[in-house]
């Protein structure tokens, strides 16, 4: 619980104390990566569908498939990530300290966290908004009857500044209870400490799908109020490694495309498709050109999968469908530029 | 004591020679040593590591500032105190002053230190008081109200106050939602959502009544020193109470009168989500203040035993001898004694506490240190923020321990 005011004194000694060898070297954090043979990856603890560890202590979730994949080009294998749990407020001087190499955690892309934080989002693995979610006995139907009421929010998130927008702007009054832990929150507003709990609503989603047969009592509220663009995000200053955290996501996403899965991936090494040949490495070098093995999206889609398995996997049995999040072709916004 | 070997009003003493003529006593001084700059001189040695420590000291200092600046020019993290001004768009639930998300950061800032001050002083001035019994409990003649006290320090002492937090937070979050509220008393409700109790609708009149009050204190202070200095010259006893009476009680009461006697009270009533109107308790301070004031009462108590217990028995029994009551005896002769023992470990718990309500943060209410790590990761200025947050407790502590020394020297046992 005390984790934030430790990662934020972490991350003021380590502004204090490392040494700023960073300048010389070109690529410090894709060379630091390669020679630790590990990636420490920050993710967030107990989401269900983006990241929580199963009842096996395997770390599952689109978040935790987003490191899986990143390990999977720079290692071919998937499995070498050490994940680090991460909360609201330790998540940005984890990566900002350098304690994690990448921070696939429901981050929400703004101009700020890029331009005075320091970070470079490497794109957007789930286009997600900001919603309501209340106790179906209220009988509430919309956000625009929840003047006066109490709000349970997670601190150090946009959620709680669009919180505060939303209902500026409707004129209505609030009252917050704001705290940082996950678990604590929900406890919250299931004791009924709060009559609201706001999150991105696919965190509501994944609230809602661990409730068990309580789930019912919960209903989400039809307004979204944000644009929530969640993906990856590095530190600034290393465009090596930059470069292959996004194009390993889009290599997911070309993989959807061109209908490459997991489980024929390997018949399609034979495939006579430019394009498929050149995404699996059997022309074209390029990953030679992102300092990695030419196979490197080989390895991604035989290990991790295609962004539609992906989804499959951990998204869609927390009822959520996919709605914009779709390939660009049947209507969504998932776009890959050419991988050539 | 210096020899006075200058005496003033004599300019001619001024010079040494003069004086050494004057009084030959006071001349006699050690023979000056020569200063030699050699390695066997203890003075040069003791420059000598002095220069060093300081140089080393400076060196880090210096290192650190460079490096922290080049390391956040590499990352590209702006830094100042600018964002200050800015726009904070946080809510923050409790605030002592006006607050909107609408603020900026240092207004955000300020409510979380008012609202960290708000539960230490309580939390400080409760703990005494709750602290103070229990510790004289724990030497009560009565078998089972001194060990009720000894379970309750030994229980309340020993688990972590982190524990302690959450369980009265769990607690709070159990009782009933606000609709069914319980309600021990006509316009008191308990609730998940905190107490709720009538509140007096605030008038010109009642702060009127209020300034007098702190003017009749004023007074009462003031005849309470003429009255002893009367006793002191004429030995003539005038008791204070009759004009403490009439200063303390009777001219707020006759100020509130004479503006018209407002009194209408403000009662909480269900409407809509939640209770509107009445003044609240929240559960989140409620908890902290309980977990607080519980958890270095035990400690007190301790401390009050001990300062009692320093005083020597003889002092008891010449109280008795004197017939003075038990009660008596500990009032008037233990604890004035006591009170030197005790106060200075006291000024530790007092900055304990502070420092412990920094816990709030788990239990989500937002004192400095909440808001300041909110702020640090809506900005990223990291560095700015723990600095804040760190001159905010130092003023606060270094501040009781101002007080409490004054206190201190001011109960000390006057040696003449």
């Amino acid at each position: 619980m005390r984790h934030s005011m430790h990662a934020g004194i972490i991350a003021a000694a380590f502004t204090l104390g490392t040494a700023g060898f960073a300048a010389a070297q070109q690529a410090p954090t894709f060379d630091a990566v390669k020679a630790r043979g590990v990636l420490n990856c920050g993710v967030s603890t107990g989401v269900a569908g983006f990241s929580n560890p199963d009842s096996q202590g395997v770390w599952r979730g689109l978040d935790v498939d987003g490191c899986r994949a990143v390990a999977a080009a720079m290692f071919g294998d998937a499995s070498k990530v050490r994940y680090i749990g991460t909360t609201s407020q330790s998540r940005f001087p984890a990566l900002q300290s350098g304690e994690v190499d990448l921070l696939v955690r429901t981050t929400t892309w703004t101009l700020a966290r890029e331009a005075s934080l320091g970070f470079q989002f490497a794109g957007i693995n789930f286009y997600d908004g900001q919603a309501f979610m209340v106790k179906r006995s209220l009988g509430v139907t919309s956000a625009k009857q929840l003047d006066g009421a109490t709000v349970c929010v997670q601190p150090g998130t946009t959620t709680e500044l669009n919180l505060a927008d939303y209902f500026r702007t409707n004129r209505m009054s609030f009252r917050a209870v704001v705290i940082e832990n996950v678990e604590e929150i929900r406890n919250a507003f299931i004791s009924g400490r709060c009559d609201v709990y706001t999150s991105d609503s696919s965190s509501l989603a994944s609230f809602r799908a661990t409730q068990g047969p309580n789930a019912e009592q919960y209903v989400m509220l039809p307004e979204i109020i944000s644009k929530e663009p969640l993906g990856p995000v590095v530190r600034k200053g290393d465009q090596k490694w930059f470069d292959l955290v996004r194009w390993t996501f889009f290599a997911k996403i070309a993989a959807e495309e061109l209908g490459v899965t997991s489980a024929n991936v390997d018949q399609m090494l034979q495939s006579q498709n430019p394009e498929i040949q050149r995404l699996l490495g059997v022309t074209g070098g390029l990953g030679q050109m992102l300092g990695v093995d030419n196979r490197w999206a080989y390895n991604i889609i035989k290990q991790v999968g295609n962004f539609e398995e992906i989804w499959e996997r951990n998204i869609t049995p927390i009822g959520v469908p996919r709605g914009i999040n779709a390939l660009w072709t049947k209507g969504g916004l998932m776009y890959a530029p050419p991988i050539r | 004591m210096p020899p006075p070997d200058r005496v003033s009003g004599d300019k001619r003493d001024a010079m040494p020679n003069q004086a050494a003529t004057a009084d030959p006593r006071y001349t006699r001084r050690p023979p000056a040593r020569r200063f030699s700059l050699s390695w066997r001189d203890p003075r040069v040695r003791n420059i000598f590591w002095q220069v060093v420590i300081l140089g080393v000291v400076g060196l880090a200092v210096w290192w650190l500032a460079v490096n922290t600046m080049r390391n956040l020019e590499v990352r590209r993290i702006a830094t100042g105190f600018g964002f200050l001004e800015r726009e904070a768009g946080l809510p923050i639930g409790e605030h002592l002053i006006p607050y909107s998300p609408a603020d900026t950061y240092a207004r955000a800032l300020l409510v979380g230190v008012l609202n960290t001050l708000r539960v230490a002083v309580i939390g400080a001035v409760l703990a005494t008081l709750l602290g103070t019994i229990i510790g004289i409990a724990r030497l009560s003649r009565n078998w089972l109200v001194a060990k009720l006290a000894a379970v309750y320090v030994e229980v309340l002492r020993d688990l972590p106050l982190l524990l302690q937090l959450l369980f009265w937070y769990g607690l709070m979050q159990g009782l009933p939602g606000p609709r069914q509220a319980l309600k021990p008393l006509e316009g008191v409700f308990l609730s998940n959502r905190g107490i709720k109790f009538p509140w007096l609708v605030w008038e010109p009149a009642h702060s009127a009544a209020l300034l007098a009050l702190a003017g009749g204190l004023v007074g009462t202070w003031a005849v309470s020193r003429a009255l002893r200095a009367r006793q002191n010259a004429t030995g003539q006893r005038t008791p204070l109470w009759p004009f403490a009476l009439a200063l303390i009680v009777g001219l707020p009461l006759a100020v509130w009168a004479a503006m018209g006697a407002p009194f209408t009270l403000d009662m909480p009533v269900l409407r809509g989500f939640n209770f509107q109107g009445g003044a609240t308790i929240s559960p989140e301070f409620a908890a902290l203040l309980l977990g607080l004031v519980l958890y270095t009462a035990a400690f007190v108590a301790e401390i009050v035993r001990a300062g009692i217990q320093a005083i020597h028995h003889g002092q008891w029994e010449a109280a008795g001898a004197l017939g003075l009551k038990r009660s008596d005896q500990l009032r008037l002769v233990i604890l004035p004694q006591a009170l030197r023992v005790i106060v200075p470990p006291l000024t530790s718990q007092y900055l304990n506490i502070t420092k412990n309500s920094s816990l709030a943060v788990a239990i989500g209410y937002q004192d400095i240190v909440s808001v300041a790590n909110t702020t640090i990761n809506q900005t990223g200025q990291a560095i700015e923020g723990i600095a804040i947050i760190m001159i905010v407790y130092l003023t606060i502590s270094l501040s009781i321990s101002a007080f409490m020394n004054w206190y201190n020297a001011k109960i000390a046992l006057k040696e003449r």
